[in-house]
């Protein structure tokens, strides 16, 4: 190691600048904390090294999380995107999801230049190689030229560059995401300091010259016409949008695949790492589901000012050569000119069950990890994590309390909840079926969900809570008018039978008639004399009055969960010390420890018996201290 | 999850005694209670002043249908066992008549409580002092694990595997569900539509009503068991009957839609109900044994649980006997030697012979004599589970049944939200539901399952 050298004092230190990095350090720096972030390679800001895309069914909602809180992710690709869908929208709101297909070099521009421009955030392009730490705290870190950046709090989001390693066919090198300098020593270095570690494994797909792709032999799949954004925000919408394609591979590329696969790594044994069962490489499918005759492939361009296409669907890592093959037998690829070959790659992860809700490692205090360093895989699972490592990070120096997000808050509590309470075996995602109340996670509430919270936090300006409380009361006093709305039958009858829907006999309030699955909001408003009322708040009127049923009945779980949630569990709890417990249920408690009795209660392992002795044991503790005093 | 809500159980000892007690306590134990109970001024409980009793019936909240008279005890926490609100219900002892109450009080909102709950929520609320702590850990620990052994016992592999296949086909629709939701791009994968799910739920909600009713306490709760006098005429038949239903309160039964041909009287004895069926025909033919040849007879006697087969102390058996003897060879049977007010002319050692390892009892009904021992008898044969209550000895424990209507519940939500054209994804919300309350039956509740059913049904991508 060279000479160090003192090369500056922060609150906060943010290493790395994907996905996670970004939201990390914009968070910490919204909230007042002075912040650093480093990155192996300035150039490669929130970089989307797989598909040119974001969201989705509950990776949307994600991002609509993130900007609820004044993330950075939804108005960036608000102004970066090439076409957006709305997803679901035959289905109900709770699902209805929104996704983007990125110009993936604008989005980085943009980050940066959000990056740039947000107040106590300092850029800089760095290799951490060590951190420093003292009596089980983190002081700062080390970079590979020797400086020396000393904080009272670090964040740790290197995505896949631990012992990062690319595999095509027998070819391994190492290497991070995209030929990118691999983060060897810290990987090490994390190692011995004693955090266990797991061996994970993604991919992606070959790209291909748009000029050489014949569309005819594809399906179009434009984006939609109705104006979308992700951000709450957003005012100004693109409308320029580019098309993606869909074509299929054919029996011939399966016959080349089925050839092949003594050279594919996935099945020579080349690749060891736990891969994505929801992201499989085409071998692996083809392998697996030999049946279908064929596979569903997306052509996704990856910008507006590049010819680069994503080829969604055909992430393998085959060797090249056998790539180029397949390519020829795909309808509309036969002539297309590879430009970058598909391949895998393997990384170290941290076993997030070492983390506390707050992504603090419980190892090393005020020290955090977010991101695919975690064991998920996703931008926007990444983007959820690093924000509220970088909130809590921030928290933490400022002398706020924890933020933690619980699983009927937002899919971003989900999915932390999942991470350190149950751990992970492959790359985690979020899916909707995660989420047990999902009728409450929706994508048109979140900011109904989290925006006060942020507001209390400092990461959302006074100017927008402002509106948002605004829209809060809109919402609330138009369905309590609906509510007291008395509707007489002959008034609407005629309108009823007009459109297929059965006439009144007797008055019923406007509320009633809401409910009807066959009408809407803006029918139900005419016939009530509503008055004129923004989109975003009549959605919400619809949608709450509409399932308030199904909403009332997950809103009573909740209930029972949060008293749950209540009961705290000691943080210097000796789980020896209770004689009932299971010995399972013992040894999990005493791994994740768990900070309250819900939590607890979700382990896998500890049954109901074990967690009623708990409960027992807890309050045998208060009663204890009761008497003492 | 389920630490704050409404429990109820029975509190007092399973079986005998005249009068049980079914404990409610928690949050809703009076609104539960108030759904069910009509007292004769119609007056609510929530609004009846603590820690006082009330006279009234209960009834079904759909049909009206009157369940039992009972005496209702409200009390408002925090002075209370539990420190929560607690409602007891006084009726009639007895195991079918307990039961009824408990199951009408499970359906309408309140959980089958665990074991040691009362004493667990007691404790947790600050009832019992520190030093009872301890205790109540180890008897938690100690009825769990009495309770599963006991539980595990009484799940029959047939339901077992009837749950599980209900689960899979549930499921597989979920799983189609949330493939639809998660990558509704996919076309290899089928959209679950919403005719398709009625189809499953449909289909599903209809074996869970099979099993309600074959479920043998079910089906006893309801029926009680098919106990058939048999015996030649003059033997004491009528007597024998007049004596059970006179010493036993008569249970009020109501079953919809169950008309019969056949005079029945309802008995409780020690616990165990029993449908005396009076077989008319049988009794008042000469040759009874001509009689049972008649199709109709002899189906109320293959249909009986238990036969009562009584013969004279009087008279040494008869041709007609030892036929009848062989007829219900196969059968539970106990043999009742009436009139030993009079003079032995039987030979007893013969009529043990012939009822093999079957119980014999002496009686004289005319003085009363020995028809409590008979009762014994019984009961012991009951609870011994010697009776085997039909061949669809599926669904035994309360808690299975408390679990097996909540699911019936659910699933019904389900087909009735698909009816009414709600979003597929609501639908599955009561679906997941029912998904998960079978899996409580068999003690499998993990979320991870769906995902494994959605990752191995289903080729996945984008």
């Amino acid at each position: 190691m060279p000479n160090t050298f003192e090369a500056g004092t922060f609150d906060v230190i943010v290493v790395g600048a994907g996905h996670a990095g970004v939201e990390a350090a914009y968070a910490s720096a919204r909230m007042g904390a002075k912040t650093l972030v480093l990155t192996i390679n300035l150039d490669m800001i929130a970089f989307m090294p797989c598909n040119p895309s974001v969201g989705g069914p509950a990776k949307g909602i994600v991002v609509r999380e993130i900007d609820a809180m004044g993330g950075a992710m939804g108005k960036v690709i608000d102004q970066t995107h090439i076409q957006m869908r709305m997803l679901n929208t035959g289905k109900g709101p709770a699902v209805r999801a929104l996704r983007a297909q990125a110009d993936k070099v604008l989005y980085q521009q943009a980050m940066k230049q959000l990056l740039e421009e947000q107040d106590n955030l300092t850029i800089h392009q760095a290799m951490v190689d060590e951190l420093i730490v003292e009596d089980g705290e983190i002081k700062g870190l080390i970079t590979q030229v020797g400086a020396v950046y000393r904080a009272e709090t670090v964040v740790i989001t290197t995505g896949t560059f631990l012992r990062g390693e690319i595999i095509i066919g027998d070819l391994k090198y190492s290497s991070g995401p995209n030929n990118q300098q691999p983060s060897i020593k810290l990987a090490d270095n994390m190692r011995d300091l004693g955090f266990e570690m797991v061996r994970f494994k993604t991919g992606t797909p070959p790209r291909v010259n748009s000029k050489t792709i014949d569309y005819a032999k594809t399906e179009i799949q434009p984006g939609d016409e109705e104006p979308r954004a992700f951000s709450f925000e957003t005012t100004e919408f693109i409308m320029d949008q580019i098309p993606c394609w869909l074509t299929y591979t054919s029996p011939e590329t399966h016959q080349i695949i089925n050839d092949n696969l003594d050279s594919s790594p996935m099945f020579t044994g080349v690749i060891t790492g736990a891969g994505p069962r929801y992201c499989p490489s085409i071998e692996t499918k083809i392998v697996r589901f030999n049946d279908k005759p064929r596979h569903q492939l997306f052509l996704e361009p990856e910008g507006r000012n590049t010819q680069e296409v994503y080829v969604q669907g055909l992430s393998t890592s085959l060797p090249e050569h056998i790539q180029r093959k397949m390519l020829e037998t795909i309808p509309g690829l036969e002539k297309a000119e590879m430009m970058r070959a598909g391949y895998a790659i393997e990384y170290d992860a941290v076993v997030p069950t070492q983390l506390w809700p707050t992504l603090e490692t419980k190892k090393i205090k005020n020290l955090y990890t977010a991101g695919q360093i975690n064991g998920t895989s996703g931008y926007e699972e990444a983007a959820g994590q690093g924000m509220m490592a970088g909130i809590n990070a921030a928290a933490r120096v400022l002398g706020k309390e924890e933020v933690i997000l619980g699983r009927a808050d937002a899919y971003i509590g989900v999915l932390i909840d999942d991470l350190v309470t149950k751990g992970t075996n492959e790359p985690y995602r979020l899916l909707t079926s995660r989420a047990e109340y999902r009728l409450l996670l929706r994508h048109d509430n979140a900011d109904m969900r989290l925006t006060e919270k942020a507001f209390e936090l400092g990461l959302v300006s006074e100017e927008r809570y402002n509106k948002f409380a605004e829209k809060r009361e809109l919402v609330k006093a138009e369905i309590n008018r609906l509510a007291e709305f008395g509707i007489k039958p002959r008034l609407v009858n005629e309108a009823l039978t007009e459109i297929g829907s059965s006439p009144l006999k007797d008055g019923i309030h406007g509320t009633d008639l809401l409910k009807r699955p066959e009408l809407n909001y803006d029918f139900v408003a005419k016939v009530t004399e509503a008055p004129e009322l923004p989109e975003d708040v009549k959605e919400q009127v619809e949608i709450q009055v509409k399932y308030e049923g199904y909403i009332e009945k997950a809103l009573q779980q909740v209930e029972k969960l949060k008293k749950m949630e209540g009961k705290k569990i000691p943080e210097q709890i000796d789980y020896d010390a209770i004689s009932g417990i299971a010995t399972e249920a013992r040894e999990k408690l005493k791994e994740i420890r768990p900070l309250t009795v819900a939590q607890a209660s979700r382990i896998s392992g500890v049954n109901p018996a074990d967690i009623s002795i708990l409960l027992v044991y807890i309050e045998q503790g208060k009663i204890a201290k009761i008497a003492q005093a | 999850m389920f630490e704050f809500d409404t429990i109820a159980a029975i509190s007092t000892p399973s079986g005998e005694g005249a009068i049980a007690i079914v404990r409610i306590s928690g949050e809703e134990a009076f609104a539960i209670a108030d759904r069910v109970f009509h007292s004769p001024s119609g007056k609510s409980l929530i609004e009846a002043p603590s820690h006082t009793i009330h006279y009234g019936h209960l009834k079904e909240v759909d049909s009206g249908q009157v369940v039992e008279e009972v005496m209702v005890s409200i009390m408002k926490g925090p002075k209370t066992f539990t420190r929560e609100d607690v409602v007891e219900i006084n009726c009639h002892g007895g195991l079918v008549t307990v039961n009824r109450v408990l199951q009408l009080i499970l359906r309408n909102g309140a959980r089958m409580a665990e074991p040691g709950e009362f004493t667990k929520r007691a404790f947790l609320n600050g009832r019992i002092d520190l030093s009872q702590a301890e205790a109540v850990m180890d008897l938690i620990r100690a009825k769990t694990d009495r309770a599963m052994n006991v539980a595990l016992g009484q799940m029959d592999g047939k339901l077992s595997r009837l749950i599980t296949q209900l689960r899979q086909a549930l499921i597989e629709v979920l799983a189609q569900v949330e493939v639809n939701i998660d990558y509704p791009e996919y076309d290899d994968v089928e959209e679950m539509t919403i005719p398709l799910m009625l189809e499953k739920s449909n289909w599903v909600k209809g074996e869970i009503e099979k099993l309600l009713q074959t479920s043998s306490q079910g089906k006893i709760l309801r029926e009680g068991l098919s106990t058939v006098i048999l015996g030649r005429p003059n033997v004491g038949k009528s007597s024998l009957l007049n004596s059970l239903v006179q010493e036993n309160k008569a249970i009020v039964t109501d079953v919809a839609g169950t008309t019969r041909d056949i005079i029945e009287e309802y008995v409780n004895v020690r616990g165990v109900p029993l449908r005396l069926v009076d077989t008319a025909g049988i009794r008042e033919t000469e040759d009874i044994v001509e009689r049972i040849g008649v199709e109709r007879s002899r189906q109320v006697l293959h249909e009986a649980d238990l036969i009562l087969f009584v013969v004279n102390y009087n008279q040494a058996l008869t041709d007609e006997d030892l036929r009848l003897f062989e007829t219900i060879q196969d059968m539970n049977y106990i043999v009742v030697v009436n009139k030993t007010d009079l003079e032995q002319n039987i030979d007893l050692d013969q009529v043990k012979t012939l009822a093999k390892d079957r119980r014999v009892i002496t009686t004289s009904i005319l003085n009363e004599e020995g028809v409590d021992a008979l009762e014994e008898a019984i009961a012991a044969m009951f609870f011994e589970g010697s009776i085997d209550a039909g061949d669809a000895t599926y669904v035994s424990n309360s808690r299975h049944i408390a679990l097996l209507h909540q699911a019936l519940d659910r699933i019904t939500d389900a087909i009735n939200a698909a009816e009414a054209d709600v979003p597929v994804d609501m639908i599955q919300i009561d679906v997941t539901r029912t998904w998960e309350i079978l899996g409580e039956i068999i003690g499998d509740t993990m979320q991870e399952s769906l995902l494994n059913q959605l990752f191995s049904q289903f080729c996945l991508g984008k």
